[in-house]
């Protein structure tokens, strides 16, 4: 089974404080740590674990500017022998289907069985998979939370409400998002990545695609974000202040109060 | 703009969720005066109940009724969708796991855009369609527009808008000759439910609820000692379940329980969408966070900023003392 895994780059929002700049344009990017988008480690230890079961090949594909490459080597370092990366000025300020068009070029450049994303990424729109699938005209299905081979088709579970498991079977090529918790996502170490330091992960531009640069970017999206903004906060929480130890007394007041503490 | 809207209606058990009139309320605020369509699909005489649930509240109803309709599978409600509806239309879903499923690709087949998950309108302006939405786990909102001159799919964050009153003597259409023969490269099995787990969290009144902020297991005996001392359960967000720390049924979420505690206390929880969807009955929620812009101080009665790894011993401690 060859395997293709959609990643991205993104601020980390666990390790952040995510504020917006001045004018709204964008978030400040000062000191902002990056790191893979959390739900694509799942992605690439499923593609992983499913080649290490059935053979086969994971690539892992990413779009952005030169700095994705150390987030491509990181996910190699996982144990995915190829990469890629899509690089081009022409590709800045593409919306869901513009990024998807640039995939869709990616995934017919090669020849895959499988196509796997992250189910979601830091803007939480988790569209660019089922998009994918849907310029490819490959079935999709999205949260995955359970991948087995059959033969030709998969049977795959979904993730749905309340944490029940919605079982199908699904013909591949196809193309699947994946879900945190599908399994536990292998350390990276520095010597992992040392390893595929050298490795060369080519470098594909729109030309190199076959994209049409009209078709993507700024110009094409028919989705813009106009700013970035705060929202005026409601009543919001009542903030406690004072050293640790005042802090803690005052809680355990209103807990008691509350009928917290029994 | 002259616009005809559709709201796909999630129902089950012969029932329309909640969702139906949260749609209703979102197409009026979003196109104020539009008669919008509700779209029912599924199978059998319950879709009957639904149709005509939907048709008190929506001028007008499509109704669906086919086999292979019986679970809603969007491998197959994509090409249904893409047949029967007109050019430009607008498609309004619910940002559930179906609408997650659906609508990326339904705009694709559509040539329309797409909005998803979106928690507030702006208005309309030619074709330009303005919405809010959250990036970045909800720590800052985003005005976006999006060009529906082709149509538009636009899925709404479950609960932001307030349900509409049901007040339209609307009309049932069938339509379920149009879904004959409809056939899919993904065929849904079986829904397997989710476990239960070690203890049932849904019915605790006191919660003490982990998340992330943690940082690792070992520290998570901190919070079994909070937890203890104030005689509460704890609970947990998702990523505590997901590195395996404690059981799924501890999972507070939509993808996991939903709880009805009277004091919901949040440790190192940033109050993402889809864990505060779990939480019903207005508790009384303290959250202590070392982010002073983490969400969760929005939905928090009180806030702490602080360290986890400073303030839980010391409350611990204060608490066994005051016992
Ligand atoms: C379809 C779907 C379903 C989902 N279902 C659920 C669900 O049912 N339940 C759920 O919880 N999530 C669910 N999620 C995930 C959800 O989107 C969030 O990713 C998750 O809730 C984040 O958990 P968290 O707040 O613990 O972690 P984070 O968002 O990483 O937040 C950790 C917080 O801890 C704070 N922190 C860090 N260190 C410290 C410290 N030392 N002291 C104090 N504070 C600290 C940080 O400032 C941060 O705010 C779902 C996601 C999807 C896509």
């Amino acid at each position: 089974m060859d395997i293709l895994v959609c990643v991205k780059r993104v601020p980390d929002s666990a390790e952040n404080e995510i504020s917006v700049a001045a004018g709204g344009a964008d978030i400040s990017r000062e000191d902002l740590v990056y790191a893979v988008n959390e739900w694509d480690n799942y992605a690439v230890e499923e593609a992983i674990q499913i080649v290490e079961r059935e053979g086969g090949s994971v690539t892992v594909v990413a779009l952005g500017d030169s700095e994705i490459e150390e987030s491509v080597r990181r996910e190699m370092a996982m144990g995915a022998e190829q990469g890629l990366m899509l690089v081009d000025g022409a590709f800045t300020g593409s919306d869901g289907l513009g990024v998807a068009t640039i995939l869709k070029a990616a995934v017919q450049k090669g020849s895959y069985d499988l196509v796997l994303t992250g189910a979601q990424a830091d803007d939480g729109a988790a569209q660019v998979g089922g998009m994918l699938a849907a310029l490819l005209d490959y079935p999709y299905a999205s949260l995955v939370n359970r991948v087995e081979v059959a033969g030709k088709s998969l049977r795959i579970g979904r993730e749905i409400e309340g944490g029940s498991q919605e079982l199908n079977e699904i013909d591949t090529p196809c193309v699947l998002s994946i879900q945190t918790g599908i399994n536990e996502p292998r350390y990276v170490g520095l010597r992992g990545i040392r390893k595929v330091a050298s490795v060369e992960i080519p470098v594909l531009d729109a030309a190199a695609l076959g994209v049409d640069a009209a078709a993507v970017g700024q110009a094409a999206a028919k989705v813009r974000r106009v700013d970035y903004f705060v929202p005026v906060a409601g009543a919001g929480a009542e903030m406690l202040t004072g050293s640790t130890k005042e802090v803690a007394a005052q809680l355990v007041e209103l807990l008691k109060a509350k009928g917290g503490i029994n | 703009m002259a616009t005809q809207v559709f709201a796909l209606i999630p129902h089950a058990g012969g029932k329309a969720d909640d969702a139906a009139l949260e749609l209703l309320n979102a197409a009026q605020t979003l196109f104020p005066g539009c008669a919008p369509t509700a779209l029912v699909l599924g199978s059998g005489p319950s879709l009957g109940a639904v149709a005509t649930e939907v048709a008190a509240a929506f001028p007008e109803v499509w109704s669906f009724n086919q086999e292979s309709l019986a679970y809603p599978n969007a491998e197959l409600i994509r090409p249904l969708l893409t047949k029967v509806l007109p050019a430009g239309a607008v498609v309004m879903l619910s940002h559930s796991t179906l609408g997650i499923d659906l609508g990326p690709g339904l705009s694709v087949k559509l040539g329309a855009a797409y909005l998803p998950d979106v928690v507030g309108v702006d208005g309309v302006e030619g074709s330009l369609v303005k919405v809010v939405r959250q990036e970045f786990a909800g720590q800052v909102s985003a005005h976006v527009q999006a060009d529906a001159s082709k149509g538009l799919v636009i899925s709404f964050r479950p609960g932001s808008f307030a349900p509409a009153t049901a007040s339209a003597a609307g009309t049932v259409v069938d339509k379920s000759a149009e879904a004959a023969g409809l056939t899919a490269r993904r065929r849904f099995l079986e829904v397997v439910q989710a476990e239960a787990g070690d203890v049932d969290i849904t019915r605790e009144d006191v919660l003490v609820s982990v998340g992330r902020g943690i940082g690792e297991q070992d520290n998570l005996s901190l919070v079994d000692e909070l937890a203890e001392a104030m005689g509460a359960t704890v609970c947990c967000s998702r990523p505590i379940v997901d590195a395996k720390w404690l059981d799924k049924g501890r999972q507070v979420g939509t993808s996991g329980q939903t709880v009805k505690p009277k004091i919901y206390l949040a440790l190192g929880i940033s109050g993402a969408f889809q864990h505060l969807g779990g939480l019903k009955g207005s508790p009384f929620i303290v959250a202590v966070n070392k982010n002073p812009k983490a969400p969760i101080f929005q939905a928090a009665q009180v806030g702490v900023v602080a360290d986890l790894m400073e303030l839980l011993p010391e409350l611990t401690e204060q608490i066994q003392k005051a016992k």
